[in-house]
């Protein structure tokens, strides 16, 4: 395994431990089709939480927060609709989540988390 | 706090208005969002609080940031408003106290190291944030000398956002590299262009002399017309020295264009010298009047606001750009369009124009052979249009002083008729106390023929040439304020009949034919 899909698995257990702290109930992880993956499906309440999780070494590059993009959001949004469609659920709302992870190679890893970016 | 704001200061002309800078932080992806009409060097400013932020040791919030410049209709323009932007990210972020934000307005921009780099106009702004009830304003170092120059408020002059941060944390401030001030054309330069000259070095030329006198007394327009070589430039050059010393109000009105205008830098001084500023012939419209795309800027008659403004070799120039001034040589000011805004800059300038008399340059020369058809001739003159020498007051020929004749007594130097003009300024600040002119060139007609009447007599001789077509209405009054101005330089109470008859001399080169002659005007006409 490349060193970069460590450091991605590694944030996405360290956000899902986060949510799971949070009170979120983990629903589905690394869920895949032809459009995509989708890191963490959860839900809050009666919320289904799509949530796309970002991790980086260091800040050298700018936040892993700044590395969602346009096109990335577009994306998650088809993702969602196809989760939906596959899933034979209907939540009162839908919402999407980015967390961004930092974990340096010293000292401790920190977790930035943005509610309903899009 | 999620929301902070700061105060800035727009410019449209001279004219601030205060800008409102709002930053709100909003959970979302990093994303920042400038609105309330920038143009495009205000879009970037972006990039480079962003950048100026990070490096100077701050944290840029990585969320979405909205930055709202208000009122939002009011176009802006310009880098300025990086140092009030930076503060109300800052500021909504939590990283400064919001509080002193309110009460300081904030001008400079910012470079990408956090350095506060100087702006135009920044007299002019700081002038607006005193008389909106501001006691302290943040500028930068550069510009720190003309911020100073308005009374009423507390300037700091800063190198570096770091510098501002601590200003408002109440910490101490850092030191900081100074600046490095471009070297470029300023105000006093421009004054200096002109080296010391004085009159006494005109031999000759008393009509010359007369009417630069004249002019600097009464602010009178003048044309100066003859051979090359005659003196023509050399007299003007001697103008500036003979014109009084600015007062307050102007001086701080021609330092606000001045530094519009980008002219003023460093340790500025106001300018109280009323600069010389002489555009070549060859200027172009915009370069004359103002423009520029966009939001205007200050063009070469607003430089010369309360100062004069010299077109040498006039008939060169393209009539077009000439007939622009007739507008702001009535009003006094320029109304510049454009697709932002509307500016209005003062124009108050003191016109002097000089030509050659056709293209060779010897018409009308004594003992002179003028080489040019009588067309031509004509067609040189017409390039000054009509409407334009009828503006002026003063047209005098200069032909070369004769050689080798010693006058009877030494020239009078430029400190003798300086204290003449002085004088006659101030016959015509108490004459028009109660008025809201100063000048005899300023004062509408209908007030001075009701309230300060001629000699009967030289009124009669005036009207006559007027009814008989050789003077226009706006001629006419002309005359009358250049009487008045001799009477003032002369320390006459009242203009009478002779200095009327010197006047409407200067003005046309003609002697006004006087009471005793009328019959045979009237005959001949």
């Amino acid at each position: 395994m490349r060193t970069k899909d460590a450091v991605g698995q590694y944030g996405e257990e360290l956000a899902a431990r986060y949510l799971v702290g949070a009170g979120f109930a983990i629903l589905e992880r690394n869920w895949r089709c032809e459009l995509g993956e989708i890191d963490i499906v959860a839900r809050d309440g009666t919320t289904l939480v799509i949530c796309e999780v970002k991790t980086r070494r260091g800040l050298d590059y700018g936040s892993p927060l700044e590395s969602v993009t346009y096109r990335k959001l577009a994306t998650l949004r088809r993702l969602v609709g196809r989760w939906l469609q596959e899933h034979d659920v209907t939540p009162a709302e839908v919402r999407i989540d980015v967390i961004g992870v930092v974990c340096p190679p010293r000292g401790a890893s920190t977790l930035d988390h943005v509610r309903g970016v899009a | 706090m999620p929301l902070a704001y700061a105060w800035s200061v727009a410019l449209v002309g001279l004219e601030g208005h205060l800008v409102e800078v709002e930053a709100d932080i909003a959970s979302g992806l990093p994303k920042t969002t400038l609105i309330g009409l920038p143009d495009t060097s205000l879009s970037e400013a972006r990039d480079r609080v962003r950048a100026a932020v990070v490096n100077s040791g701050e944290k840029f919030p990585d969320r979405k940031v909205t930055i709202g410049l208000s009122p939002a209709t009011l176009p802006k323009t310009g880098s300025h408003y990086d140092v009030a932007i930076a503060c109300a990210v800052l500021g909504a972020a939590g990283a400064m106290p919001a509080e002193p934000l309110r009460r300081v307005a904030m001008i400079g921009e910012l470079g990408l190291d956090g350095r506060v780099r100087e702006v135009r106009g920044t007299l002019a702004m700081t002038l607006s944030a005193a008389r909106s009830g501001f006691v302290r304003v943040i500028v930068p170092e550069l510009n720190a000398g003309e911020a100073r120059l308005v009374p009423g408020i507390e300037v700091y002059g800063v190198r570096s956002l770091r510098q501002i941060l601590a200003i408002l944390r109440g910490v101490e401030v850092p030191d900081e590299e100074p600046p490095r001030a471009e070297p470029r054309l300023t105000s006093q330069s421009l004054a200096r262009r002109i080296p010391e000259v004085d009159l006494s070095e005109v031999i000759g030329q008393p009509e010359g002399r007369l009417a630069i006198e004249a002019a600097a007394a009464g602010g009178h327009h003048v044309y100066l017309y003859g051979p090359p070589g005659a003196g023509k430039t050399m007299l003007v050059e001697r103008l500036p020295g003979v014109m009084p010393e600015l007062n307050t109000d102007d001086s701080l009105e021609v330092s606000a264009v001045h530094s519009l205008a980008g002219l003023l830098t460093g340790e500025a001084e106001l300018v109280t010298r009323p600069p010389f500023i002489a555009p070549h012939h060859t200027a172009s419209l915009a370069s004359l009047v103002g423009g520029g795309s966009g939001m205007p800027r200050p063009g070469a008659i607003s430089c010369a606001h309360r100062c004069i403004l010299f077109i040498d070799e006039a008939p060169e120039m393209n009539p077009l750009t000439l007939d622009t001034l007739r507008q702001p040589l009535e009003s006094g000011l320029i109304e510049v369009h454009r697709s932002a805004a509307v500016a209005r800059f003062p124009a108050r300038f003191l016109l002097v124009l000089a030509a050659n008399p056709c293209a060779c340059g010897l018409a009308d020369t004594p003992g002179a052979r003028c080489t040019c058809s009588p067309q031509s001739v004509t067609r040189y003159r017409q390039r000054i249009s009509g409407p334009i020498k009828d503006r002026l007051d003063i047209q005098r020929q200069i032909l070369p002083a004769p050689r080798g004749k010693a006058d009877d007594q030494e020239p009078e130097s430029t400190a003798v008729v300086a204290a003449r003009v002085v004088a006659a300024r101030d016959r015509q600040a108490f004459r028009y106390r109660s008025t809201a002119w100063r000048l005899n060139s300023e004062i509408p007609g209908p007030v001075l023929r009701r309230d300060h009447p001629l000699d009967p007599a030289a009124v009669q001789a005036l009207e006559d040439h007027y009814s008989a077509g050789r003077l226009t209405a706006r001629g006419f009054d002309r005359v009358v304020r250049l009487a008045w101005t001799l009477a003032d330089l002369d320390g006459v109470d009242t203009p009478t009949a002779e200095l009327t008859n010197r006047a409407y001399q200067l003005r046309t080169g003609d002697p006004l034919v006087g009471l005793e002659n009328r019959r045979n005007v009237r005959n001949a006409a």
